[in-house]
């Protein structure tokens, strides 16, 4: 099943803290209800974002990781 | 109870302590938290202009410093002789980019775009002897009350 998405925002490459640091900015230009498509090669990227969205109160819908690559899928839940 | 700030005092000047302070400071905004820093120290040489970039890593009484050569254990007092810092650094350099991290100066203009407060101390900016001007734009000067005042309203804080 593939998921639906709104944006995309291309992580790979980056290490901690720079694709959570990304992905707050990208994620606050975004409107709520938008569901952005997350990739990241940093090794570190389950439990962070998982963390992450725990704390900010964004929905981690799925993700997933292929030959080093994570797919993130969140949906902006919270506006300012 | 939720912790709604993170208060940091950054007091030491090499390059491996240089990165947690911004590293949890700019993580934390981004978790919806406020964060200052206090530069302490030598702590403020990574809000000095132009150098963050070239703070170094220190080989002596750091027994923890992965070896040159793996398996080759290189005595400490070694890092005694000259050009032992400079090596260390390029090596910690090398590893560094190597990992795609972030560089130093990156970090603090993420800092400066997500609103940490940057706070130098201002009873060591005078015994070192280090003027406001010798420190990047948008820092701001306060003593230990300043920084107490932000960490007395639900933080954690840490020292580094």
């Amino acid at each position: 099943m593939s998921q639906n998405y709104d944006l995309e925002l291309d992580c790979k490459g980056l290490s901690c803290p720079m694709p959570i640091l990304k992905t707050k900015k990208f994620i606050d230009g975004m409107e709520v209800g938008q569901v952005v498509k997350m990739t990241a090669t940093d090794a570190g990227s389950i439990p962070d974002v998982q963390a992450w969205t725990k704390k900010t109160g964004h929905e981690l819908l799925s993700y997933e990781e292929q030959n080093g690559v994570y797919t993130f899928y969140i949906k902006k839940t919270v506006g300012e | 109870m939720t912790a709604k700030r993170l208060a940091i005092i950054a007091g030491h000047g090499t390059l491996d302590a240089a990165y947690p302070p911004l590293i949890l400071a700019t993580t934390a905004v981004a978790m919806d938290m406020e964060a200052a820093i206090f530069f302490t120290f030598y702590g403020l040489e990574i809000i000095k202009k132009g150098k963050a970039d070239k703070l170094q890593v220190s080989p002596i009484a750091n027994p923890a410093m992965p070896q040159p050569v793996p398996g080759i254990s290189i005595p400490n007092i070694v890092g005694m002789l000259p050009g032992m810092t400079a090596m260390a650094t390029g090596m910690m350099n090398g590893w560094m980019r190597k990992a795609n991290v972030a560089k130093l100066s990156e970090l603090i203009k993420m800092a400066q775009e997500f609103d940490v407060k940057l706070i130098a101390c201002q009873m060591t900016l005078d015994v070192m002897n280090i003027k406001k001007e010798d420190l990047i734009d948008g820092v701001e000067v306060g003593g230990a009350s300043t920084f107490m005042e932000f960490a007395s309203q639900d933080a954690i804080v840490m020292t580094f």
